[in-house]
């Protein structure tokens, strides 16, 4: 029942979005590892007035058995959205839609992980969508893949994720609740920070080949700025918490983030 | 919360909670009708959700978030709006939560919630009628999980009253056959409070809010609602097969009166902070 109103313009004539924000500016971002103690792994992430938690449970013994992987582990993610989550209250159900975007986020975070290690065993990651305003499906890579790094998971990287769009005629990174409804289009997109390459990639809307590759490009620089601020989140969970006991690995602890 | 009695515990640690209790003392460090610290956070999904609140009980923790929502009145009660609880035993919060369709337990938990909500007549429903017979307020509170140390019945209780009780939304009404709104926030009219303790039984010992290890060795739990008035509002005997006796319950009532004073006006100061 809250209600919602479409903006008049989402980008107005000095050039700023709904929220204040430029073009190709990022909503305020806050990500923290280790907020529950029952999970092997867990993170949360506040990206504007998006919130989400994710938490990792594995490897473990997989049930039912019959999805076993004899040479891999199996990935499961389950993506869900808390009824109260949005203006109206979402059914308690899985919807078709939280099951594609489980999929999606599993298949931007297998490549990172070293499955093989861990044959016929589950790697659990449970996302919860406390309040949904756009980019939840991005901001659920970016806080599993910490989830996933703070239960030790063995892993190439960590996954960053942002969604980019279009919006009266211009590109834009980091798309609102609003943006997306009343915007032009919308690209999920995730990377592998070392590579550049693009592991998740959705698109609606109608976008030029040129403004695609433009838009990708954008993702991509944000993405970076998002894969520090995953190494930042890391780092505050751990290397603070031993500094003080163990000054001496201080440069090993720095030398193994910068690998990150 | 649910019985877990066939969960696997070591017999060591059986044995020290036992042994501990023959001395008096819990593995925490709690008296034996002592409650963990109760920390409880409102306006928690501020964007969303009419009313919300994150409730840590120790290292169990939940969040409940409340929609109010326009529907139709039931046939059998055309003046009266509807509140009800659903509780979801979310595999993020334990290890020995499954992923699928809600289980009996998690049945149990909303079920139990509920009643303590609904029995207690908490809700003035009547005051949540727009127009007789054609548009009521029905108003949600969902209950996850997302830690799970032990009697998530309690924390759950204590996040829905919060939740309850720091919920605004906007007044309705019919103009010219369609809603409208008036411009005014209201609250949830709420006339009563009452809170839920569960007390485990552990041989003969009596213990209140159980932390997963005690929950694990219980012959047996009982949930009882307290009102403001020190009315018992609701019970549930649950999570295990032993046996009480009337003393027992007697006894349980006694911790829980006393100890829900505590919880209503922890739940009453949380609320303040929000207008």
């Amino acid at each position: 029942m809250s209600p919602e109103k479409k903006p008049d313009n989402l980008i107005n004539a000095e050039g700023l979005r709904v929220d204040g924000r430029r073009i190709d500016e990022l909503r305020p971002i806050e990500m923290k590892v280790g907020v529950l103690k029952q999970a092997d792994g867990s993170a949360s992430i506040r990206q504007g007035k998006t919130y989400i938690i994710a938490a990792v449970y594995g490897p473990r013994e997989l049930h039912p058995r019959h999805l076993t992987l004899n040479d891999r582990a199996y990935l499961r993610v389950v993506y869900r959205m808390t009824t109260f989550s949005v203006p109206d209250r979402k059914r308690p159900a899985p919807s078709r839609r939280e099951k594609e975007i489980s999929m999606v986020i599993a298949n931007a975070l297998s490549p990172v992980i070293f499955l093989e290690e861990f044959p016929k065993a589950v790697i659990d990651v449970f996302v919860t969508v406390i309040q949904a305003d756009g980019g939840t499906r991005c901001a659920a890579i970016n806080a599993a893949s910490l989830a996933l790094a703070d239960a030790g998971i063995p892993m190439k990287s960590l996954v960053p994720s942002v969604a980019v769009g279009k919006a009266e005629g211009q590109l834009i990174v980091d798309l609102g609740d609003e943006e997306d409804k009343y915007g032009q289009g919308d690209i999920p997109m995730a990377i592998l920070p070392h590579t550049e390459e693009i592991v998740l990639l959705q698109q609606d809307g109608s976008f030029t080949r040129e403004e695609i590759i433009e838009a990708l490009q954008m993702g991509i620089n944000s993405c970076k700025y998002l894969h520090e601020v995953q190494k930042d989140a890391l780092k505050a969970a751990y290397v603070g918490a031993t500094s003080d006991e163990d000054e001496e690995n201080d440069d090993e602890d720095d030398d193994y983030l910068d690998d990150l | 919360m649910g019985d877990w009695s066939s969960e696997i515990i070591s017999h060591i640690d059986r044995e020290h909670i036992i042994s501990l209790l023959n001395k008096g003392e819990r593995s925490d460090g709690r008296a034996l009708d002592e409650f963990r610290p109760i920390e409880i956070e409102v306006g928690v999904v501020p964007a969303k959700a009419e009313g919300s609140a994150l409730v840590r009980l120790g290292d169990t923790s939940v969040v409940a978030g409340v929609k109010v929502l326009v529907g139709d009145p039931f046939p059998d009660s055309p003046d009266e709006g509807f509140v009800m609880v659903t509780a979801e035993m979310s595999p993020m919060a334990s290890p020995l939560f499954d992923i699928g369709p809600p289980r009996e337990d998690a049945i149990e938990l909303a079920r139990v919630v509920d009643r303590g909500v609904r029995e207690s007549e908490t809700v003035d429903i009547k005051k949540l009628c727009i127009e007789h017979g054609k548009y009521v307020y029905s108003v949600f509170a969902d209950v996850y999980p997302l830690e799970y140390d032990g009697n998530l019945i309690d924390a759950s209780s204590i996040a829905v009253n919060a939740a309850l009780a720091t919920t605004r939304f906007p007044e309705m009404k019919v103009e010219d056959d369609t809603l409208v709104e008036t411009g005014n926030i209201l609250s949830i009219p709420l006339t009563n409070t009452a809170v839920e303790v569960t007390i485990a039984k552990i041989g003969t010992y009596l213990v209140v809010d159980p932390i997963l290890k005690e929950e694990m060795v219980q012959d047996t739990r009982l949930t009882i609602a307290v009102d403001e008035n020190e009315n018992m509002t609701a019970m549930q005997k649950g999570g295990g097969t032993g046996p009480l006796t009337l003393d027992e319950i007697d006894q349980s009532m006694g911790i829980a009166i006393k100890r829900s004073h505590d919880i209503i006006s922890a739940i009453k100061d949380a609320a303040k902070t929000i207008k």
